[in-house]
């Protein structure tokens, strides 16, 4: 019998998609768990891709794709307007 | 028993437990520095930083699909998201699209083109530090092996402290021999310089007491002789000399 662990604990790839919702409920949505989120995130990507001693272009591309990604998507309200057709 | 706290109140359990040492331990209950955590040396970096594909995708995305999908899976994927964005006009394209088709055109024929030349320039310069942090660390160690070996030296001289001790009581004891017999010859020179002025101080007296009994004895006996005497006496000598001028003649 595998040791149990709390569903608190186990990491966002081993939770059951139909335990899914409650575990998103238990993490910590307070703004100093919040903080702790992107800090241990950036900490992450970091340590992966840019803190190595032969670091590639991946790691700042990625970032800049992921930032290209998003102000499309926050502007995209506007961009609707240079659509072609109007029904897809 | 002999050490039991002085105040008589103390309950029994606290006077049957072992006197305390005062000094030269650390009242602790758990122990410390067991294990062998330490911040030095650091570990070093990893070589290199994790798998990028087309310099977009992380590589565990396709790890990820291959027991699925196998190795087209991740670019069929693609293929169908774009073409849903395309056809759904979620991705419009208008003026921004070709200003972002010339403008990657470019970045991607640059980057191939310096990369390695950027990437191994970025290299020397983490050599060139990496070499004078080894050569600084290196020059340290070993001035402090020269430092150790000096003081062994310092050490073994330290040994010899009694040789030359010992020469330096041979020395003053010369000296203080030297003196002394400098000083003996000295006082021998000084004795006998006294004792030969006596010595010549008597002899001096005897001559002169002899010089003055002749001299008185002399002038006493020629005082004594009277004129009487005087002429008697030369009378004989001419007596004498004729007899033996006689004499002589007659032998000759």
């Amino acid at each position: 019998l595998p040791a149990a662990v709390l569903l608190k604990d186990t990491k966002l790839m081993d939770v059951k998609l139909g335990q899914l919702g409650s575990w998103l409920a238990m993490r910590d949505f307070t703004p100093g768990g919040i903080l702790g989120a992107i800090r241990r995130g950036h900490e992450r990507y970091y340590n992966k891709y840019i803190n190595v001693k032969k670091g590639g272009l991946g790691g700042l591309s990625m970032v800049l794709a992921g930032y290209v990604i998003l102000s499309y998507m926050w502007s995209y309200s506007h961009i609707k307007h240079d659509r072609r057709r109007k029904y897809h | 028993r002999a050490l039991c706290p002085l105040v008589p109140s103390a309950p029994a359990a606290l006077r049957a437990l072992p006197p305390p040492v005062a000094v030269g331990v650390l009242h602790t209950t758990r122990p410390l520095h067991t294990t062998q955590q330490s911040l030095a040396p650091v570990p070093p970096l990893p070589e290199k930083g994790g798998e990028v594909r087309h310099g977009l995708i992380p590589e565990e995305f396709f790890q990820f699909l291959y027991p699925k999908t196998g190795v087209t899976g991740p670019y069929m994927l693609g293929t169908g998201l774009l073409l849903y964005l395309l056809s759904k006009e979620i991705y419009v394209v208008n003026h921004e699209t070709a200003a972002a088709a010339c403008i990657l055109t470019v970045l991607v024929y640059a980057i191939k083109k310096f990369g390695p030349n950027v990437a191994d320039f970025a290299d020397k310069l983490n050599e060139e530090k990496m070499a004078s942090a080894l050569a600084m660390k290196n020059d340290t160690i070993q001035t402090l092996q020269t430092a150790i070996e000096e003081e062994k030296k310092e050490q073994w001289r330290a040994e010899g402290r009694s040789y030359l001790f010992d020469a330096r009581r041979n020395n003053i004891a010369m000296l203080l021999e030297a003196n002394y017999r400098e000083r003996l010859l000295m006082v021998y020179n000084e004795v006998k310089k006294r004792l030969d002025y006596q010595v010549a101080l008597q002899n001096l007296k005897r001559q002169k007491e002899q010089d003055h009994m002749i001299q008185w004895v002399e002038k006493s006996v020629v005082q004594s002789i009277t004129p009487q005497q005087q002429k008697e006496s030369i009378a004989k000598c001419i007596l004498d000399l004729k007899a033996l001028s006689k004499s002589a003649h007659a032998a000759v």
